[in-house]
């Protein structure tokens, strides 16, 4: 345990009948810290969640917040707060008597005039001072769950555990509203545990993304590291977009596309494996002694997309700056080669 | 965009229709209390309706059956709302056979249920009371597969589970969740299922009369026994009564904070 550990998930461990759910899971998470915790549906990375909420029983294992041991303490005597996937606002009361609710009861009691401004500040500083009178049915999905986040922080919570909380919003909403998030949690410096599915929130956000698969973590590291440096094929092939090419492989490193590259840690070592190679480090120029043809170019703003059928047969995609991209369209002759970016290696078959 | 002629003539005679199916039995029963039913009237007369205080058992009769539905809408309350709720947050797997135990009463005839019941009343009266109060127990039990059907209709309308999830990490405990959160947010299933069973009680007649209890509904039968008008006269009041009674329920979903059930 490193000295600024403030959350620790030691072994945890779940089953809901065969279904392991969480199959000793540990996690260490800083003070002040946004971890991520990423993974396909059914991983257990909800349950993990909901166990250090408090709203989940365990089967095995042990929960440490701030030197204490809160495996068996209840719910509402943990001081988490939690905002869900679902909306959770009270729907008989109005966005600001939401946010104090947490202030009148006895584990976070504050008097009236403190409670108050508490939550005008916090109204505030999610952007929703205006519409503290405001019944959840009179505010939009966005705002409800700015509202559920302002009420989470009420309490001053030792953990902020979001579940979710973005994913039943609109694409500009959801984009906009993660980058609040992370705003006002740098600002306030609460400790979080974020859970999602969509990639593109947990790299954007956290500090931390920890990939999850069947119940265990499979990695955890920075964002960049977890996308270019991945320790497995399950977390290459998870985040981002992969393409399978097969070559060689001796001495760390694998010919594949005519070019020798550099294979990472925990690649297979001998014989033929199988490249995970990122789109961008597809290198593509027109070439009309090229060696594979582009079998369709797609725009997507900043950069472009090419479906490149090789000459061999081979299927590959690649994705470069708009501005490289200029003149390839579809059924042209391009020469194919790669970055020098070192790349995953999974065995073949 | 108008309608056209064909859909409204449609829409007022099915409205005609229903009306005059429910409002003309009421007229008749207004027609028939103000006819003259003594020697000194003549023309119509408001008798039956000025006499009807004077009718020995009626009033406490009423305060009776009003104390009654007071003690069952408590019973709905703080027994059957939290079972309800209960049962739909903890206990997912018990949904089925409580909804079937709930609509028990509506499959089983109110005589089989005196004949089941008449031993525990006869025994209750010679031991310990006889006010027809004691009704309020077989009534909670009548009124079952109302109140229920509103209030699951309620529950299944809004996310309890997150909502309760929501209020115990922010510290509320099993009670406050149940009285602080979530019945708030099911009061118009609630206020639903009560006034039904207001309703219901009030109108109830036969358990009472055959276990001997003299219940509003009992009494009018006496009244009715002796003299036609006045009877007819209560029993239109009481329709009335009860009529408010309905059309006081929310039909908006809601239009405030009307109910904020605040415990601190």
């Amino acid at each position: 345990m490193s000295s600024s550990t403030y959350v620790q998930l030691v072994d945890l461990a779940k089953y809901f009948g065969k279904v392991r759910a969480l199959d000793g899971l540990s996690l260490d998470i800083a003070q002040g810290e946004l971890v991520a915790l990423l993974g396909p549906s059914g991983c257990g990375k909800t349950t993990a969640l909901r166990a250090l909420a408090g709203l989940q029983e365990l089967d095995r294992g042990q929960l440490i917040v701030d030197g204490k041991d809160v495996t068996f303490q209840s719910a509402n005597k943990r001081g988490m707060g939690m905002v869900f996937q679902a909306y959770s606002l009270f729907p008989h009361m109005t966005a600001r008597e939401n946010v104090e609710y947490g202030l009148k009861l006895k584990e976070h009691k504050t008097a009236g005039d403190k409670r108050k401004a508490r939550s005008a500040e916090l109204l505030d500083l999610v952007g929703l001072s205006t519409h503290a009178n405001h019944f959840p049915h009179q505010l939009s999905g966005g705002q409800q769950q700015r509202v559920a986040l302002a009420r989470a922080l009420a309490i001053s919570p030792k953990v902020l555990l979001l579940d979710e909380p973005l994913s039943a919003l609109d694409a500009k909403v959801r984009t906009q509203l993660r980058e609040e998030i992370r705003r006002i949690q740098m600002e306030l410096g609460t400790t979080t545990l974020f859970v999602t599915h969509d990639q593109e929130e947990a790299l954007s956000i956290a500090d931390r993304v920890g990939v999850m698969r069947n119940g265990q973590l499979e990695q955890i590291a920075a964002p960049s590291e977890l996308y270019d440096r991945p320790k497995t094929s399950f977390v290459a092939e998870f985040v981002g977009l992969t393409n399978p090419i097969s070559g060689k492989v001796s001495g760390g490193s694998i010919e594949i596309l005519g070019s020798v590259v550099k294979t990472l840690p925990g690649s297979v070592t001998s014989g033929t494996g199988i490249a995970l190679v990122r789109p961008e480090s597809i290198d593509v120029v027109a070439s009309k002694s090229g060696n594979a043809k582009v079998a369709a170019a797609s725009f997507l703003g900043a950069s472009c997309r090419l479906n490149i059928t090789m000459n061999d047969g081979a299927k590959v995609t690649a994705q470069l700056p708009s501005s490289d991209a200029a003149g390839i369209g579809a059924g042209a002759t391009v020469s194919v080669s790669l970055l020098d970016m070192p790349v995953f290696v999974k065995a073949a078959g | 965009m108008k309608k056209s002629w064909g859909v409204r003539i449609w829409r007022w005679s099915i409205i005609t229709v229903v009306g005059a199916y429910l409002l003309v039995p009421l007229y008749a029963m207004f027609d028939f209390s103000t006819k003259p039913f003594g020697f000194q009237d003549k023309g119509r007369t408001f008798r039956a309706w000025q006499i009807i205080p004077s009718q020995p058992d009626l009033m406490i009769s009423i305060a009776r059956s009003l104390i009654t539905a007071g003690i069952v809408m408590s019973l709905i309350l703080f027994l059957i709302v939290p079972t309800a709720i209960w049962v739909h947050l903890k206990l997912p797997l018990l949904r089925r056979p409580f909804e079937l135990l709930c609509l028990l009463p509506l499959a089983i005839p109110a005589i089989v249920i005196v004949v089941g019941i008449a031993p525990l009343y006869r025994w209750i009266s010679i031991n310990l009371t006889e006010s027809p109060i004691t009704l309020s127990a077989v009534y909670s039990m009548l009124i079952l597969p109302y109140t229920y059907r509103s209030l699951s209709a309620a529950l299944d309308a809004v996310d309890i589970h997150t909502l309760a999830e929501a209020a115990r990490t922010l510290g509320a405990n099993s009670s406050r969740v149940i009285f602080g959160i979530i019945m708030p947010t099911i009061k118009t299933g609630i206020v639903n299922g009560s006034f039904i069973a207001i309703a219901l009680v009030m109108g109830e007649f036969t358990i009472s009369n055959i276990l001997n209890y003299k219940t509003f509904q009992v009494v009018v039968a006496q009244i009715g026994r002796t003299n036609g008008n006045v009877a007819v006269a209560v029993s239109l009041a009481s329709i009335l009564f009860v009529l408010v009674l309905l059309l006081a329920i929310p039909t908006k979903k809601r239009r405030g904070a009307v109910l904020d059930v605040d415990l601190v």
